[in-house]
């Protein structure tokens, strides 16, 4: 036999799944919420996608080459990151705010942590916060352009008044991605299928916004209903609190996550200074993760006696 | 029991399943290591130039926990040769001419057993050991106090995607696995026989049923089909799934009132007890996309791999990988001179498209890993203690544990070598318990 034969160590095969695919799959999720976005919200919503995922990939390739680090931009995970923060950013936001946060996102959260699978917070919850903070980016956001509704400001303003239908569909005022409750579902069911992510934390997260509106509205069912139906709460829950970095690893794990982040964007909703409370509350989660993944380890096998 | 343990759906690709073995035509030379067995080599009793026949003793158990080596074909000791193992030690082997005659040694006959010890000693000079992979001398593992034994587990898992020998042995070995089991129940008094088996080997789950309804006289037993889920064969997996129990860290089966066979290795037993012939043929599976004519084969052990693959019509590409024994847990040759061992249980050549790994990411902290282990370990989290070098946060994740399953590496999308990182950890916790020692 002329070719050497690899020697390795044990597997030989391989299930197939790589870093690679699930971006791409996070992507293919997100799309439907952004198509919807560039329907509702215009060209300027296109606009903002595109300069913020070019931002996104461009300041992690420049991070790359200066420190003179391997190229990273392949594994999609900047996109995925430049593509979460442009959804979560209202489309009439100062396009230079686009590259600012991105910058924020890619180089202070990401790059200067160690990059990919190290930053502590996902770098699109915490540029969207640090841009509220800055700019107060998002506090009048955009309204759709293809109704012509009045509505005044998001559906979580006191004068909001927006229909359950309207809510669905995501026409009223809010970020580009966040307001349309069909697309958002449509991604989520598509992760589940894809097995990218589980249940666990998106239903537990948004279950538990539910109960405590409806308890907080005195048991008024539809108020909890648009409660879990406006804000970030949607894709908060389903694309940025699962993001597998600063999420709990186990199923108990996410659940924790999930209680904890559905309390506190209820509480800041309802009694801070800041309408929308998602960002804030994931941000805490990620925070606090590591006592959440060593609170709900797996018990391991035949250690001490007996299996749990 | 509660929940079943954690794995991963392998392909199964037994595409070997349906084949009858057929016997290959005798290797022109054998080569016989004086190790293929956990423990001390055996020490060669025969000298270059000596005429052997199928089943001469050539070489003497090299100690308690060590087995006999035997003549695989009849023919002529040519040589006695320096051998590599792959566990990097260097150990004897005995190389056999063969006379193509495949004479068996006239001299054999059934050995007497009428108690435990005889039973015990007719093992050992069977030289069978664990031949679901480990090869841990068998005659070692049943030598205890048979008041202990409460359950008897019959291995019939055969969880590795390709490997099929372990149902051939359950298809047409019947008899033999008989022989051995009657022999159980009398001399060691075996009261409970369970048998584990996968739910995708439908004939052999059938052809087992009727074996255990044969065998209940004046015992109990099971037969206990198991989701076809990776590592089914795991020892503790398939004590848990079929018996309930919980083998403590650091513990054995016996501890818990289990042993533990293959059913190839229990074969091996009752063919002995009934002919007198030593362990010296395997059923070997001979597949991976490189071979010309997957088959299942019965080969002399110590038969090269390429004798076998060319027996088999040779291999139709360059293989990317030549491995003994399943992808998941399986060791790789360095080229395919590498001889059929008592416990190869299948060859594999495989692909570049068969062995294609993702690119290596960093950690992207999925949680897939620590999901997906059987035992519950977090390997992601030992990864990054093995390199901080933290010997006790590696005791604390229990690394001992770790049966080197494969699933977690299997599973990982970063493409991390997770199970050749805890090997590398395990080195290197016994090294600081060594220094610590060496300090007391
Ligand atoms: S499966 Fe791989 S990427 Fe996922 S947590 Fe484990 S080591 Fe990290
Ligand atoms: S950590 Fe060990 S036991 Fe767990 S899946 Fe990986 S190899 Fe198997």
């Amino acid at each position: 036999m002329s070719k050497q034969l690899t020697l390795s160590v044990s597997p030989h095969i391989h299930s197939g799944r790589s870093t690679w695919r699930i971006m791409l799959d996070v992507i293919i999720a997100l799309l439907p919420a952004t198509v919807a976005g560039c329907v509702i919200f215009g060209l300027r919503a296109l606009a903002v996608i595109a300069l913020t995922v070019a931002s996104a990939v461009g300041f992690e390739a420049l991070f790359n080459l200066i420190t003179k680090k391997k190229q990273t931009i392949g594994d999609l995970s900047a996109i995925v990151t430049g593509l979460l923060l442009a959804l979560n950013l209202p489309a009439n936001i100062p396009l230079w705010q686009c590259v600012v946060g991105a910058l924020f996102a890619i180089i202070v959260v990401k790059c200067l942590f160690g990059g990919l699978g190290c930053n502590i917070v996902n770098p699109a919850i915490t540029a969207r916060v640090f841009m509220l903070v800055a700019f107060g980016s998002m506090t009048k956001a955009a309204l759709p352009t293809i109704v012509d509704t009045v509505a005044g400001a998001t559906p979580l303003a006191p004068e909001a008044a927006t229909s359950l239908g309207d809510l669905f569909l995501g026409l009223h005022g809010g970020a580009i991605g966040e307001t349309c409750a069909v697309a958002l579902l449509i991604g989520f069911i598509y992760l589940l299928v894809r097995r990218v992510i589980s249940w666990h934390l998106p239903v537990v997260f948004i279950g538990t916004v539910f109960a405590v509106s409806f308890f907080l509205e005195g048991m008024n069912a539809v108020a909890a209903l648009s409660a879990i139906l406006s804000g970030g709460l949607l894709i908060g829950a389903i694309f940025m609190a699962t993001d597998y970095v600063t999420s709990p690893a186990t199923a108990w794990g996410k659940v924790l996550f999930g209680v904890g982040a559905g309390v506190i964007t209820v509480l800041i909703r309802y009694y801070g200074v800041y309408p929308e409370g998602v960002s804030f509350a994931i941000l805490l989660m990620n925070i606090v993760t590591p006592f959440i993944d060593s609170w709900t380890k797996h018990k391991v096998f035949g250690k001490g006696g007996k299996k749990a | 029991m509660a929940f079943s343990l954690h794995g991963v759906h392998v392909p199964h690709r037994k595409n070997t399943a349906n084949s009858s073995a057929v016997y290959v035509d005798p290797p022109k030379t054998v080569t016989i290591p004086m190790s293929m067995h956990i423990g001390a080599p055996a020490k060669p009793c025969v000298k270059v130039g000596d005429l052997v026949k199928v089943g001469t003793l050539i070489a003497e158990a090299g100690g308690t926990v060590s087995v006999p080596m035997h003549a695989s074909v009849s023919g002529k000791v040519v040589k006695i040769a320096d051998y590599l193992t792959s566990a990097g030690s260097t150990v004897p082997a005995i190389v056999i001419e063969s006379d193509g005659e495949m004479t068996p040694d006239e001299a054999l006959t059934p050995p007497v057993v009428d108690s435990k010890d005889s039973l015990i000693q007719a093992i050992k000079n069977a030289g069978v050991v664990g031949l679901g992979g480990a090869g841990f001398p068998t005659h070692v593992k049943l030598n205890v106090d048979p008041a202990r034994i409460e359950q008897l587990v019959i291995n019939c898992a055969e969880c590795e995607p390709y490997v099929t020998s372990d149902t051939y042995t359950m298809l047409t070995r019947t008899e033999d696995m008989k022989t051995a089991l009657e022999a159980f129940k009398t001399y060691m008094g075996i009261k409970h026989i369970v048998i584990g088996i996968e739910s995708n080997k439908k004939a052999a789950i059938k052809s087992m049923m009727q074996l255990m309804k044969d065998t209940c006289q004046g015992c109990k037993v099971d037969v206990k089909v198991l989701p076809a889920k990776y590592p089914q064969g795991g020892e503790k997996v398939l004590i848990y799934h079929t018996t309930g129990k919980v083998v403590p860290t650091g513990k054995l089966p016996i501890d818990v009132g289990c042993v533990v066979l293959n059913c190839t290795t229990l074969a091996a037993i009752g063919s002995y007890l009934a002919t007198g012939m030593p362990l010296v043929k395997k059923c070997v599976t001979v597949d991976g996309g490189a071979v010309k004519n997957p088959q299942n084969v019965i080969v002399p052990v110590g038969m090269s791999m390429a004798d076998v693959f060319e027996a088999c019509g040779g291999l139709t590409s360059e293989p990317s990988k030549v491995i003994y024994g399943g992808p998941m847990m399986g060791v790789t040759v360095p080229d395919t001179s590498a001889p059929i061992m008592k416990n190869t249980n299948a060859i594999l050549a495989l692909t570049a498209k068969e062995t294609k790994l993702p690119a290596t990411t960093p950690c992207i902290r999925c949680g897939s890993c620590t999901n997906t282990c059987p035992f519950g370990l977090a390997p992601a989290e030992i990864a990054k203690a093995y390199d901080r070098k933290d010997a006790v946060k590696l005791e604390e994740l229990s690394l001992a544990t770790c049966m080197e399953c494969g699933c977690c590496s299997f599973i990982c999308p970063a493409n991390r070598p997770l199970v050749q990182t805890n090997k590398l950890a395990k080195v290197f916790v016994r090294e600081e318990k060594a220094k610590e020692e060496g300090k007391k």
